[in-house]
């Protein structure tokens, strides 16, 4: 085997790996409130809100780092990208608050 | 000149009167449904305004947000009375709200570009902690049914989030 070759399938063989143990962590809202208020993902992971309120809401990150629009009754998602604690909230409806802690 | 003074002050009155006496009788069901879906309809009718006037994007964005979240809001609270077969009644504290937004919506349309912005805005977070104020204290407490006790309290919870929402885009205008 070629240095390339081996590169590649080591390439393939860790892309894999890694989208294997990526995970989707759920958040919910409903009446305004983000359940769990807090979640743990590591680097990698999704991060799927679930809206059952009739209303448009945002996860919005107070770093500015992301911004999901979640429509009524339907999802948004976001890749966590970065470790460390991240601290959200609804930019419609600021008075919504979540926190996401992110580990490399 | 007597008529004129008299009628400036039934003006002021009526600007600085709180719409919500402290110690007046309990709302019963279909008046604090009446002064929900007013006070809601009302908020509406001030974004259209803004829609109609405002040429800013945050503050164009948000009339757009109250349109569309006090629809919602109302389409709902329909849909619970005529479930719950409650007929919403007209009373003072409904005429009131009525006749301040209305001297409000007189006042602002005088006004344009930034200082129109600004006026709507500052109204906007007046307004809805009036209303946030009235909910707390008066009419999620009288309120006897359960179900209609809990859409009131959701509805607190959206026009909290207007509130500071509406507090936020005034920061951002000055």
């Amino acid at each position: 085997m070629t240095p390339e070759r081996i590169a590649f399938v080591a390439r393939v063989i860790l892309g894999l790996s890694v989208s294997a143990r990526a995970e989707t962590i759920q958040v919910t809202i409903d009446k305004l409130v983000f359940t769990p208020a807090e979640v743990n993902a590591k680097v990698g992971d999704t991060i799927e809100w679930i809206n059952k309120d009739a209303l448009v809401h945002t996860a919005t990150a107070t770093d500015g780092d992301w911004n999901v629009n979640i429509q009524a009754s339907q999802r948004g998602q976001v890749v966590m990208k970065k470790p460390g604690a991240a601290e959200y909230y609804c930019k419609l409806h600021p008075n919504m608050r979540g926190r996401i802690v992110v580990a490399p | 000149m007597i008529v004129k003074l008299s009628a400036g002050l039934a003006t002021l009155c009526l600007l600085t009167a709180p719409v919500f006496a402290q110690g007046a009788a309990k709302p019963t069901d279909p008046q604090i449904a009446h002064i929900a879906y007013t006070a809601g309809q009302l908020d509406i009718d001030a974004a259209k305004q803004a829609l109609e006037k405002s040429k800013n994007k945050e503050v164009r964005d948000f009339a757009q947000d109250m349109v569309r979240d006090h629809t919602e809001v109302n389409k709902q609270a329909l849909a619970l009375v005529g479930k719950l077969k409650v007929k919403p009644e007209d009373n003072d504290t409904s005429r009131a709200l009525t006749k301040q937004a209305a001297a409000k919506r007189d006042e602002l349309a005088k006004l344009n570009g930034a200082a129109f912005d600004k006026a709507y805005v500052a109204n906007e977070v007046a307004y809805h902690k009036t209303v946030n104020g009235a909910l707390e204290s008066t009419l999620i407490p009288s309120a006897s049914n359960v179900e209609l006790k809990g859409l009131l309290q959701t509805g607190l919870k959206i026009f909290q989030g207007h509130q500071q929402h509406a507090e936020h885009v005034a920061s951002d205008l000055k």
